[in-house]
């Protein structure tokens, strides 16, 4: 009688609920099950071709079992270092003047507002102004330098917004507490608030830095090789490749065989790009237990 | 009403002589006519007050009275907060702190501040007491094990923690971080503390230890203390001034305030009919 009187008002409640639950369990196991299945099709296909010669080898136009992925790999290492250069200091110092300094006006709100679209910008509109600016404009031709500062342009919002967070996260007692012993605003930033702020600006540099790892459509538009036998040595005149255009390059290949070497070459970025990724977590985990609210 | 009158008559007897005492002390911080303005909104009117040296001086009221506001302006805390405008003088051993030029770093050097809600640096308590004199250019190590030493013994913290400097703060129960933030307060070597509601959040044990802290440390210094509770302005305090509305009502040495108040609002706040 009661759970009758009980169900009346919404009879269909408890089913809506149930199927809500299953809607939205059903939603994360479809990820998971993609997921699972790209990187199933990947290592089955590219396992068996990783191996030292596979790393150390150049590409080959002719043979795909000989072909390597050295001039890629390389290209791709010095290009995330050059990044990294350039995106971390511009991109936390802009974080901190924005949190620290910038009087909270209507200018402030404008550039912060237009930070957060552009890291919304699609990464190929980036290339063509790296395209235009850096290796047209600057003169910087196809060059690492070139391929660098257009990731930074890519990356740069998110290392920004990202520090912005870390900042913003520190409790401002701390702030108050130093200056009120006579600390400068530097002081304070330097020995305080950057301490305390630096595992959330490492996890945000580190996840920057994979996605410069892994875009090829900038690196496509400024016309950075595809094909190229040798890791670059000068980084303002040789010409450079990556680890995604190698992989685009072999995949766009009418020879089924050179598909097995881009299998490959995905297995390695795949792991270097997780390799990252764990030691961000290593890194937070580390300076969080020295820092302790 | 013969009883009333004999307090009265026996008060008249003791109190001025503390009033005289009071007033014959040299002023280490003074104000005159101190406005404040929190953009539209006025937080202090005119408010006319003398601290005098080596004696403790209780601000007390009702929430937003101005109270917390004014003590942030003796050393000028509020500057960091935006959009706000003092008006009138701070005297320092009779300077200006709000003069043109003034050095506000060296101000907050002479003038110590304790928090509400204790807050110490996430790093040792070693680090947390060294922090103000490494700040202020202080290197050599002897020195500062020295300072750190002597603080922590002012702010009676030695004892608990002389064989754990090198352990976070945070480790610290509420009342040893309080002591911490005042130990590290006293090691930049301040004349003037201010306490803003310091022992608030702190259990009964752990406030008394902090009072009877203020009782000794006002041999050395002038000490400015905000506090919600009466019987707490009663013990510590040497003179006491009532805030309301921004309005400095009432100021008087405390026994005098708090048993023969001259204002109605002060008689009807200390004995509990509103705030």
């Amino acid at each position: 009688m009661s759970l009758v009187q009980r169900s009346n008002g919404r009879p269909y409640a408890k089913l809506a609920s149930n199927l809500f639950a299953i809607f939205c369990g059903t939603c994360m196991w479809l990820c998971i099950a993609t997921l699972v299945l790209l990187l199933w099709n990947i290592f089955s296909h590219g396992w068996g071709r990783v191996s030292f010669d596979f790393i150390s080898s150049p590409p080959s136009i002719i043979f795909p079992e000989k072909s390597g992925i050295r001039p890629a790999l390389g290209g791709s290492i010095y290009l995330i270092g050059l990044t990294a250069l350039f995106s971390v200091p511009i991109g936390v110092g802009t974080a901190i003047y924005l949190e620290e300094y910038a009087p909270n006006n209507r200018w402030r709100t404008l550039v912060q507002t237009n930070i957060a679209n552009l890291a919304g910008v699609p990464s190929i509109v980036y290339g063509i102004l790296g395209l235009g600016l850096f290796v047209r404009a600057l003169n910087l031709g196809v060059s690492l330098v070139a391929g660098a500062l257009t990731l930074t342009l890519v990356i740069l919002p998110i290392i920004i917004l990202s520090a912005q967070e870390a900042l913003r996260a520190v409790p401002h007692s701390i702030r108050t507490a130093s200056h009120a012993l006579g600390a400068t605003r530097w002081q304070t930033i330097w020995h305080q608030v950057l301490p305390a702020a630096l595992p959330g600006m490492l996890t945000g540099v580190i996840l920057a830095l994979s996605r410069a790892l892994g875009e090829a459509a900038p690196l496509v538009a400024i016309g950075a090789a595809t094909y190229i036998r040798n890791v670059p040595s000068n980084m303002f005149t040789d010409e450079f490749g990556a680890l995604p255009l190698q992989i685009y390059n072999w995949t766009d290949h009418s020879d089924k065989d050179f598909h097995v070497a881009a299998a490959g070459a995905i297995v390695i970025l795949l792991t270097v790009l997780i390799s990252m990724n764990a030691l961000a977590i290593v890194l937070r985990y580390r300076f969080s237990k020295r820092i302790q609210w | 009403m013969p009883a009333n009158l004999e307090a009265n008559l026996h008060l008249t007897d003791v109190l001025p002589h503390a009033a005289d005492e009071l007033s014959a002390l040299a002023q280490k911080v003074a104000t005159k006519a101190v406005d404040f303005f929190y953009g539209d909104h006025q937080a202090l009117h005119g408010i006319s007050l003398g601290m005098p040296i080596h004696r403790v001086t209780a601000l007390i009221g009702p929430s937003g009275c101005g109270k917390s506001t004014f003590l942030r302006c003796l050393n000028r805390m509020n500057d960091m907060i935006e959009d706000t405008v003092v008006r009138g003088e701070i005297l320092l051993d009779g300077e200006d702190i709000y003069r043109r030029g003034a050095d506000v770093v060296e101000l907050r050097k002479r003038v110590g501040m304790v928090f509400q809600k204790s807050n110490p640096f996430p790093k040792s308590i070693f680090e947390n007491v060294a922090y103000g004199p490494r700040v202020a250019g202080i290197r050599d190590r002897g020195v500062l094990n020295e300072i750190v030493e002597r603080s922590l013994k002012q702010a009676a913290l030695w004892d608990e923690v002389q064989n754990r400097l090198r352990d976070s703060a945070l480790q610290l129960s509420g009342g040893q971080q309080q002591r911490l933030c005042i130990a590290r307060a006293l090691a930049t070597g301040p004349e003037v503390l201010l306490m803003d509601e310091p022992a608030s959040a702190l259990d009964p044990k752990s406030t008394a230890a902090i009072e009877d802290l203020i009782f000794e440390l006002k041999e050395t210094y002038t000490i400015v203390i905000v506090t919600h509770n009466m019987q707490q302005a009663a013990r510590v305090s040497d003179q006491t001034a009532f805030f309301f509305e921004g309005q400095l009502i009432e100021v008087g040495a405390t026994n005098e305030l708090f048993t023969n108040p001259r204002e109605k609002q002060t008689e009807d706040y200390i004995t509990g009919r509103f705030g």
